[in-house]
C-alpha cells in the first residue's frame, strides 16, 4: 500500500520537511483572515453584545482540544495494533499542543463565563468533562515521561489515551445530557427553516479560525514529529548520516 | 468606529482582549515548545556524533 512508503520515519521526515512550509502559509493566512473577520466584520449580538467575540477563541479552542485527543488516541491504537513507529511518535508530538489549546479553551471559556453567567467557574458537566480532558493530556505526558523504554511507554501511553477516549462524547453530549450552565451546541443545532441555528455573519469567522486552529495543530504536529523521528530514531545509520558536519 | 470603542469592546475589554492574549500566547508558546524540542534533539544528535568520533579514534 501507498502509505507504507510514507509510514517509514526516514521517508515521512524528509516528506514532512516539504509540507511545513507549506502549512505554516495557509495557517497565517487563514488566521489574518478570521482575525479580521471575528474582529471587525462580525456584528455584535444581540444579547451578549462584543463578549460573542470570544467564541472565534473559545469555540476552535475547545474543538482542537477534543480534535488533538482523538489524533493522538487514534495514533496511539495504530501503534498498539500494527506496532508502527511513526504513529507512536505522532501520539507522543499531538500530546503537549493538545493539552495547551485544553488549557486555552478552559481560561477563555473562565472570561466569557465571568460577564455572562457572572461567575469564573462552576463545577458543570461541559466544564468539568474538558478539565477531565486536560488532565487526560498532562496523564499522558507524565506516564510517557516516567518510563524509559521508548516501546513501553508507547504502549503505555496508548492505552491511558484509548481509555480515555470514553470522556469526549461525554463532553460533546454533555450539554445534551445533563442540565448544564453552558449554552447547547451552535453549529450541530437546525433551527425550524432548517438553518444551523448560528448566524453566518458569527458563522463564517468561527468556521475560519477553527480551520487555522486545526492547521496550525498540523503544522506544529509535523514540526515536533520530525523532533521525535530524530529522536527515536538517533541510533541509526540515516540519522547519523544526517547530522555529520 | 473610532479605535477607542473599538479597544473599549463595549465594557467587556478585559474578557475579549484576555482572550485574544491568552490565545496568542498559546499559539507563541506552541511554536516555541517546538523549536526548543527540536534544538535539543539536534544537540543530542550532535553529542552522540563526537562520542562516536571518539571512540572510533
Amino acid at each position: 500500500m501507498f502509505f507504507h512508503k510514507y509510514a517509514s520515519p526516514k521517508i515521512f521526515y524528509g516528506f514532512a520537511g516539504k509540507l511545513i512550509p507549506w502549512f505554516a502559509g495557509v495557517t497565517s493566512i487563514l488566521l489574518a483572515i478570521g482575525l479580521y473577520q471575528g474582529l471587525f466584520v462580525a456584528p455584535p449580538d444581540y444579547q451578549q453584545g462584543e463578549s460573542v467575540r470570544i467564541m472565534f477563541i473559545h469555540v476552535p479552542a475547545a474543538w482542537l482540544s477534543m480534535f488533538a485527543y482523538m489524533v493522538l488516541a487514534s495514533a496511539g491504537a495504530i501503534g498498539l495494533i500494527w506496532n508502527m513507529r511513526l504513529a507512536e511518535m505522532a501520539a507522543t508530538a499531538a500530546a503537549p499542543i493538545g493539552a495547551s489549546f485544553t488549557l486555552l479553551a478552559l481560561v477563555t471559556g473562565s472570561l466569557w463565563g465571568k460577564p455572562m453567567w457572572g461567575t469564573w467557574w462552576a463545577w458543570d458537566a461541559r466544564l468539568t468533562s474538558e478539565l477531565l480532558l486536560f488532565f487526560l493530556y498532562i496523564g499522558f505526558m507524565a506516564l510517557q515521561a516516567a518510563i524509559d523504554d521508548p516501546k513501553r511507554a508507547a504502549r503505555a501511553g496508548a492505552l491511558l489515551a484509548l481509555v480515555g477516549v470514553v470522556n469526549i462524547p461525554v463532553i460533546h453530549f454533555s450539554v445534551q445530557w445533563w442540565n448544564t450552565l453552558h449554552q447547547p451546541a451552535s453549529l450541530s443545532t437546525i433551527n425550524k427553516i432548517g438553518a444551523p441555528a448560528i448566524h453566518p455573519s458569527l458563522l463564517i469567522p468561527l468556521l475560519i479560525m477553527a480551520l487555522a486552529f486545526t492547521l496550525f495543530f498540523v503544522t506544529l504536529l509535523l514540526v515536533r514529529l520530525r523532533a521525535e523521528i530524530l529522536h527515536r530514531e538517533r541510533y541509526t545509520g540515516w540519522v547519523t548520516e544526517l547530522v555529520k558536519p | 468606529m473610532n479605535w477607542s470603542e473599538f479597544f473599549a469592546m463595549g465594557n467587556y475589554a478585559l474578557y475579549v482582549w484576555g482572550s485574544y492574549g491568552a490565545a496568542a500566547l498559546v499559539l507563541i508558546f506552541n511554536m516555541l515548545a517546538a523549536c526548543r524540542r527540536m534544538r535539543s534533539v539536534r544537540r543530542e544528535l550532535q553529542s552522540l556524533t563526537r562520542l562516536n568520533r571518539a571512540e572510533s579514534e
